[in-house]
């Protein structure tokens, strides 16, 4: 059941980042010593997004799909292949580093490990001083202050300045992690999976901060992460990325409850569930077949092989972003057949599958799987996105 | 706000956790204390010299040699024996300690300097900066040591600058290849990229970031490097390449003594001896040292109930 | 493979050229008289120049460069200033002795290292371990001179005074003519070499040993039920020896340039006493001959090393 995809929404006003036709790819030597292979890896293929102003900007998908790379492409800590990075109008693609300078105070970083993103042979008074020194901003006295502020705004004790990063804990040095990064009051934040590495009963302090921080000093976040229900609480729009390509992007809510592209169905469909009763009764999607490497990416929708849904076009055309009928114009999603409101993934009636795709299986839990070729209703004919 | 800073609390960090565990390490005390010793003879030689009353380079000809013209052994008026020229080996053996302890420390200091600069340049730029080090490093280690000093020397005449440059000139390249290697690792650590996200300038990154994280693995070389230097120095002295005659060094003296072997123990003895003190010790106190900073020891582990890394 | 081995000999080829005009300028920069050295100082000063002409130091320096770059590719590596004969025959002479000397004390030092730092690990932290670890940085500490002197004293000078010859210095009788005299005046030498290296290698087999020892798959062939003995030649050892391997070809290959502190102490006509000999005369042409294998040989081990591993651990690309 497909429908005429509108036109691609045009970018709305006010973005403060802008990424266009971003492509990021490394060159890697492969082989043995008596056959050498020159390949690419395609991390990032043709991204174009937007990060409006003050909004929390989700960006997820699995480990691999190029979602650290674009951060980082966007930070510039890599040089693009090609494409363009725009920052409240600058074009920051062709800059050299000291040329990025003095955007830097404008943008900034909180990474996910919280063991490696502090020098831990430095105080941490020091490591957060850092922007300030480096940019010539305070000296002396004035820095120790308000570096003693800020450990206070994040919810450290100022009196640790001192402090080595192996004294703190992994939410704490987190909380360092951020400081650094507020220091020089920046505009935009990316948050490379901040949480990811915290245990559970802390991530929610940390998603507190981070909230209440941009309230208090008007940030705009890029939101990294490969949990949804983390990103569920915290983000305006998500945008779901697979192999280097994003296959969705749209308003949470719209994104959550009404899921387009088949691979977001699947991992909705994955998420943890606290409610028991209704965790049994939601039908997981199992995905077959092996993720394909970034360096030999499938022609066509990136997605075809696995997916359940796929036909010849799927090989064929690469598909474009667009919404489709009933939708808002923000929510669109890159698929030649995207799933409708309480569809099921198998499509009854269609021609029948490439052999490479795998048909989908719904397993009751307890129930054993179904041979492959089946194709069967569930029994309640709709699913469950929790 | 403008209320002074707070008072702050000091934590011990990987630097004084170091220095602590040294400071209980018997044998880097007793290595250290011999070493101190050494440090003194070599600074006091004029004062022992005055002491017993002769220079080093003097020649007793009359008392300081048997009447057959062989060295004496040690008695009241030489503690430790004469020489083939009838000078006092204690006075000798003072002065020669300058020589090992200033060349050993000098070049091993240069060496160590100039391979962390290339070593650091190199890992941090990559690329083409790296590429043309790392084959002038390669150079370096390809030559062979004693045959070049040889030359070298051939040409410009043997003196203590010669030993110092040569010396450091063949053992930077192997600090450079050490340091170039953990730099590549410490580059792809998250908190370098912290850095360059905050904007800090290549210069303030290998200082301040890198610098520190390598001095660990450069601290323990070093320990090693110069009691290896003492030793080349020692053995370039005994082809005659180092310190000109009449000034002593451990290594010329033992030269001299090998024509006398057989009939003046002593002279090969003392000398040999007041080298291998110095250079066990050194050895010794680099083992400890490298105990005390062994990384293994300063990783942070999380805290018990968190996730690992 | 093939890029790489052109690669590297490309590679070695350019080593040689650096040190071989490195040993040209040196000598060219200060200003001395050679000819007027062999010539003696009571020559005039025109037996002077004809002796400058014979061995062509009348030339300007590029134009004796340049013979001697077209010389040295020919393999041609000149002629002694003093006795005219072919550096390459006296190079040839020399060098049995110089590589008997260095295959010898190679293999007593891989024997004896080796053996002490298996002994060390195993028995960690016993009596037998601290002994071992303090003779070897005892040996560890002593220049190769220093180590020889005491074993002439010792074992020979004592041991004759006793009335036993057993080992003298001083002289090199050749494998082919009489294999046991060839042994009786290397067994010092070797012993001299051998020991201060052996001492490295303990530590270094130690070392590696013990790192291989707290690995898991150790513990789990442990936990298995194989033997002690078994694990331990079988399984450690192996993987401690690449590093020992990957130095011994290094020290092999500096030390078939000539062990020159050993040959001075003992007397033995090798590459290194040879080019002692050669500085107090300037003898320039067996200076720059013999520095030149020299590098040769340490560059060549260097290459046999690198290949040796990139073929034997299949993780190791070779670039």
């Amino acid at each position: 059941m497909t429908t005429a995809p509108a036109a691609a929404p045009t970018t709305t006003g006010d973005a403060l980042v802008q990424l266009q036709h971003v492509v990021k790819e490394f060159p890697v030597k492969t082989g043995s010593l008596f056959a050498r292979k020159r390949e690419r890896v395609h991390a990032v293929a043709d991204v174009s997004l937007d990060v409006r102003r003050r909004e929390t900007l989700a960006l997820v998908g699995e480990s691999g799909c190029g979602k650290s790379t674009l951060a980082r492409c966007l930070m510039r800590l890599h040089d693009l292949t090609s494409g363009r990075v725009v920052f409240d109008g600058h074009d920051l693609s062709t800059l050299s580093q000291s040329e990025l300078r003095p955007f830097r105070r404008r943008m900034q970083m909180v990474f996910q490990d919280p063991y490696g993103s502090l020098n831990p042979r430095r105080r941490v008074g020091s490591i957060i001083g850092d922007p300030f020194e480096i940019h010539g901003l305070a000296k002396g006295d004035d820095r120790v202050r308000r570096v003693q502020d800020l450990m206070e705004l994040v919810g450290l004790n100022p009196e640790h300045y001192n402090r080595y990063p192996g004294d703190f804990s992994g939410g704490q040095r987190q909380r360092v992690g951020i400081a650094r990064a507020i220091a020089l009051r920046p505009d935009f934040i990316v948050c490379d999976e901040p949480v990811s590495a915290l245990d559970v009963s802390i991530r929610a302090q940390i998603l507190n901060l981070l909230d209440s921080l941009q309230d208090e000093l008007g940030l705009t976040y890029l939101f990294i992460s490969h949990d949804l229900s983390v990103v569920r609480h915290v983000s305006d729009r998500v945008a779901v990325m697979y192999l280097g390509t994003v296959v969705e992007l749209g308003p949470v809510r719209d994104l959550y409850e009404h899921a387009r592209h088949p691979y977001t169905r699947a991992l909705l469909s994955a998420m943890p569930h606290p409610d028991p009763d209704r965790a049994e009764a939601r039908q997981e999607i199992v995905l077959a077949g092996d993720p394909p490497s970034p360096m030999d990416p499938p022609a066509g929708c990136r997605f075809h092989p696995r997916c359940p849904r796929s036909q010849a076009r799927c090989a064929a055309d690469v598909p474009e972003l667009a919404s489709f009928a009933g939708d808002s114009a923000e929510h669109v999603a890159a698929c030649h057949f995207p799933v409708a409101d309480g569809e099921a993934l198998a499509v009854a009636g269609a021609s029948p599958p490439l052999p490479s795709a795998l048909v989908i299986e719904h397993t009751e839990p307890g129930e054993p799987r179904r041979s492959a070729s089946s194709i069967e209703r569930t029994k309640s004919g709709r699913e469950e996105a929790s | 706000m403008t209320s002074p800073p707070r008072a702050v609390v000091r934590s011990r960090g990987p630097w004084e956790l170091a220095f602590a565990r040294l400071r209980h390490d018997r044998t880097a005390i007793a290595a250290a204390a011999t070493l101190t010793a050494v440090v003194v003879a070599a600074a006091v030689a004029p004062l022992i010299a005055a002491a017993v009353g002769h220079g080093p380079a003097q020649q007793y000809l009359d008392v300081g040699l048997s009447p057959t013209g062989i060295p004496l052994a040690p008695n009241s008026m030489f503690l430790l024996g004469t020489d083939s020229l009838g000078r006092d080996i204690l006075v000798r053996i003072a002065y020669g300690t300058r020589v090992s302890l200033l060349v050993g420390v000098l070049a091993s200091a240069l060496a160590v300097l100039i391979g962390t600069i290339v070593g650091i340049v190199a890992g941090w730029y990559g690329g083409l900066v790296d590429r043309v080090l790392s084959r002038m490093m390669d150079v370096f280690l390809a030559l062979p040591f004693l045959v070049f000093a040889l030359a070298l020397v051939a040409v410009v005449g043997p003196s203590l600058a010669i030993s110092v440059t040569v010396i450091a000139v063949f053992c930077w390249a192997s600090v450079g290849r050490i340091v170039r290697a953990e730099t590549l690792s410490i580059r792809e650590r998250e908190y370098v990229q912290a850095a360059r996200t905050i904007g800090a300038s290549p210069a303030r990154i290998m200082f301040v970031e890198i610098l520190p994280n390598v001095a660990p693995t450069v601290i323990v070389y070093t320990t090693l490097l110069v009691p290896g230097a003492i030793v080349s120095e020692a053995t370039l002295s005994f082809l005659g390449l180092s310190v000109v005659p009449p000034t002593p060094s451990w290594g010329n003296m033992l030269a001299d003594a090998m024509a006398y072997y057989k009939v003046a123990w002593w002279f090969v003895f003392f000398p040999g001896a007041a080298l291998l003190i110095t250079t066990v010790a050194f050895n010794l106190l680099g083992d400890s040292v490298r105990d005390a900073l062994d990384p293994r020891r300063d990783q942070v582990a999380p805290a018990i109930g968190e996730e690992a890394p | 493979m093939i890029r790489y081995l052109l690669g590297r000999l490309a590679w070695t080829m350019l080593v040689i050229w650096i040190v071989a005009t490195s040993v040209f300028v040196i000598y060219f920069a200060v200003p001395h008289d050679v000819a007027r050295l062999i010539a003696g100082r009571q020559a005039s000063a025109e037996t002077v120049q004809l002796v400058r002409a014979r061995l062509g130091l009348d030339q300007p320096a590029h134009i004796q460069y340049a013979q001697f770059l077209g010389r040295l590719v020919r393999g041609d590596l000149g002629y002694s200033f003093n006795t005219q004969e072919s550096v390459n025959t006296i190079i040839a002479r020399d060098f049995p002795v110089t590589v008997s000397l260095a295959l010898g004390s190679g293999i007593l030092w891989l024997v004896l290292g080796v053996g002490a730092g298996v002994l060390a690990a195993t028995k960690r932290r016993s009596a037998t371990d601290r002994i071992i670890t303090a003779v070897a940085l005892g040996f560890y500490s002593m220049p190769t001179f220093l180590v020889g002197q005491l074993l002439l004293f010792f074992l020979f000078f004592r041991l004759y005074m006793a009335g036993f010859e057993f080992f003298p210095p001083g002289s090199y009788v050749a494998f082919g003519d009489n294999p046991l005299q060839w042994a009786r005046f290397l067994a010092l030498p070797w012993l001299s070499v051998a020991l201060v290296t052996a001492a490295t290698y303990s530590r270094l087999t130690r070392g590696a040993m013990l790192d291989v020892m707290d690995e898991d798959y150790i513990r789990t062939a442990r936990a298995k039920g194989l033997t002690e003995s078994r694990i331990t030649y079988r399984h450690v050892l192996r993987s401690s020896l690449t590093p020992v391997v990957s130095q011994f070809g290094i020290d092999m290959g500096s030390l078939l340039g000539g062990a020159i502190v050993t040959e001075v102490v003992f007397g033995l006509p090798g590459l290194g006493r040879e080019v002692v000999q050669a500085i107090t005369t300037q003898d320039l042409p067996i200076i720059m001959g013999i520095t030149i294998l020299s590098t040769v040989l340490v560059v060549a081990a260097n290459l046999v090393v690198d290949v040796a591993y990139g073929l034997l651990d299949p993780r190791v690309r070779l670039e």
